[in-house]
């Protein structure tokens, strides 16, 4: 045989299989690599069903143990777990915006009406954990339809290009899953979370002053600070909350007839790879996240009274945001008030009145 | 079968399957190692080397198979992190560090100071990260 050399039995043998092999990559190496990234989003998912299920577990164990159901609260969870919600249409976009707050406003009132039938012993504060817990066990189980819809598509149809869009983005989809299974067990307890670092320093300022309660479930309070007139809104904790900035904003200004020299937002802002938790950052805008209802209702009555907006962030990452709050987190409270008084100092007078919003999730934070 | 009973037993098939692989792989690298050394007897040392190293490469990535299905076990925990409770009297300043309990939230109030009989509150309560971030020179 001209291809294969002389020589002992042994060499020929590894020149051959050597020439096999390079025959059955170049034929079947794309398709092998298919089943190594296959087996790779296999081990994710096995993996996002775990911290699934786990997730589905604690929400039970926390419901039974917090609000003494005369049944068990398994098919009512499981119930929970599959709801959804559809946005408003938006082929005719004017007026989505409240559509939408609308739809949000249900959603919110039924899924807490879920939790008081499943959970009848517990109070204003434990419905609204209960709640937070049920919603990162739902985002855990839609993750895992998700990624699993895609693997059984990439695997009927063989295609690399289903496989590999999945197995791409697979680290961030894990990385976000972990984030949500760390939430559960703060949200299950009560703890402050990442995303509370707004409040905590509304908290922290508005601390041993009289608080009133804003719509919806939000308080406010009226601080001097640096010889101008603070209100400090923050949701109503210390229950799993965010409340409605928006409106709280909208009736602040409303009350003061547009009279209010300057808007300030305090909030957690995604920081990129490379920068420090915990780091202070100063801006303009609406610094608020969500679907976006609360941000255009501040930007609308801001424009309507032309009412400058600042905005100070406390840079995390969406792992740190959903778990419990890191000791960098909570001492960068001291460093915003600074920055917020510096903003007073220098963009107001003496005798104004300002707006201090604390945004995010008021989870095992007080006022 | 509930749910519950399926991922069970998924998981076990996953783990016999893996188990099954490792025992051949196991059982093949012995068989090549037993062969290099009768080989090696009758004196055909060229086959016992590459025999040889046949059993060991196999015998390695047996256990290099073993460890990485132990790792995936390993991994399969929802880690809940220390949580701390800082407690502090605003009026004095006295302050304590304990763990946290249900029920706390930040600026609760609990019993008396011990050292100027005011309320205590909780001021802060956080995880603390020990590992050190990865840092890039860049």
């Amino acid at each position: 045989m001209a291809f294969i050399p002389s020589g002992d039995v042994i060499s020929q043998i590894i020149y051959a299989a050597s020439i096999l092999l390079f025959v059955v990559f170049m034929l079947y190496g794309q398709r092998i690599q298919m089943y190594v990234m296959i087996r790779e989003v296999e081990a994710s998912l096995y993996k996002l069903k775990f911290i699934k299920e786990e997730g589905r577990k604690i929400a039970i164990e926390t419901i039974k143990e917090i609000g003494k159901p005369q049944t068990d609260p398994s098919a009512r969870v499981d119930r929970y777990l599959e709801y959804f919600t559809i946005s408003p249409q938006s082929m005719d976009p004017a007026g989505i915006v409240y559509k939408l707050d609308h739809i949000l406003d249900v959603r919110d009132t039924r899924l807490k009406d879920e939790v008081k039938i499943m959970a009848p012993g517990s109070d204003e504060v434990q419905v609204n954990n209960l709640e937070n817990t049920l919603e990162a066990a739902m985002a855990l189980n839609f993750i895992y339809k998700v990624v699993r819809h895609y693997y059984i598509q990439g695997k009927k149809t063989l295609s690399l290009y289903v496989i590999m869009q999945l197995q791409m983005i697979l680290p961030l989809v894990m990385k976000e899953a972990e984030a949500y299974a760390s939430a559960l067990k703060a949200f299950a307890y009560g703890q402050p979370i990442g995303d509370g670092a707004g409040p905590l320093v509304a908290a922290k300022l508005m601390h041993g002053y009289e608080t009133r309660k804003l719509p919806k479930d939000c308080v406010v309070a009226t601080v001097p600070i640096e010889g101008r007139t603070a209100f400090i809104i923050k949701a109503e904790g210390p229950g799993g909350n965010v409340g409605k900035p928006g409106d709280a904003v909208q009736t602040i200004i409303e009350e003061n007839e547009g009279k209010i020299a300057n808007v300030i937002m305090i909030d957690a802002g995604l920081k990129l790879e490379g920068e420090g938790v915990g780091e202070v950052a100063e801006g303009i805008g609406a610094a608020i996240g969500g679907p976006g209802v609360d941000q255009y209702k501040i930007e609308e009555t801001l424009v309507k009274y032309h009412i400058p907006i600042n905005a100070v962030i406390i840079k995390e990452d969406i792992g740190d945001a959903v778990s419990p709050m890191r000791k960098e987190i909570s001492d960068s409270a001291d460093k915003v008030i600074e920055r917020v008084k510096n903003v007073i100092l220098e963009r107001t007078k003496e005798g104004d009145k300002v707006i201090i919003v604390g945004v995010g999730n008021t989870i095992g934070i007080g006022q | 079968m509930t749910e519950n009973d399926q991922s069970s037993t998924t998981a076990s098939r996953i783990s016999t399957y893996m188990l099954t692989i490792v025992l051949i792989i196991l059982a093949l690298s012995i068989m090549a190692l037993l062969f290099a050394v009768s080989a090696f007897v009758v004196g055909d040392q060229v086959v016992a080397g590459y025999l040889l190293i046949i059993g060991f490469i196999t015998m390695g990535l047996s256990t290099y198979l073993l460890l990485q299905s132990r790792k995936r076990v390993a991994n399969l925990k929802i880690e809940a992190p220390k949580i701390m409770t800082t407690i502090e009297c605003i009026k004095c300043g006295l302050k304590s560090v304990r763990e946290f309990q249900r029920g706390d939230y930040v600026y609760k109030e609990l019993d008396k100071c011990q050292k100027c009989d005011d309320k205590m509150t909780i001021t802060a309560i956080y995880k603390e990260v020990k590992e050190k971030e990865k840092t890039y020179n860049v």
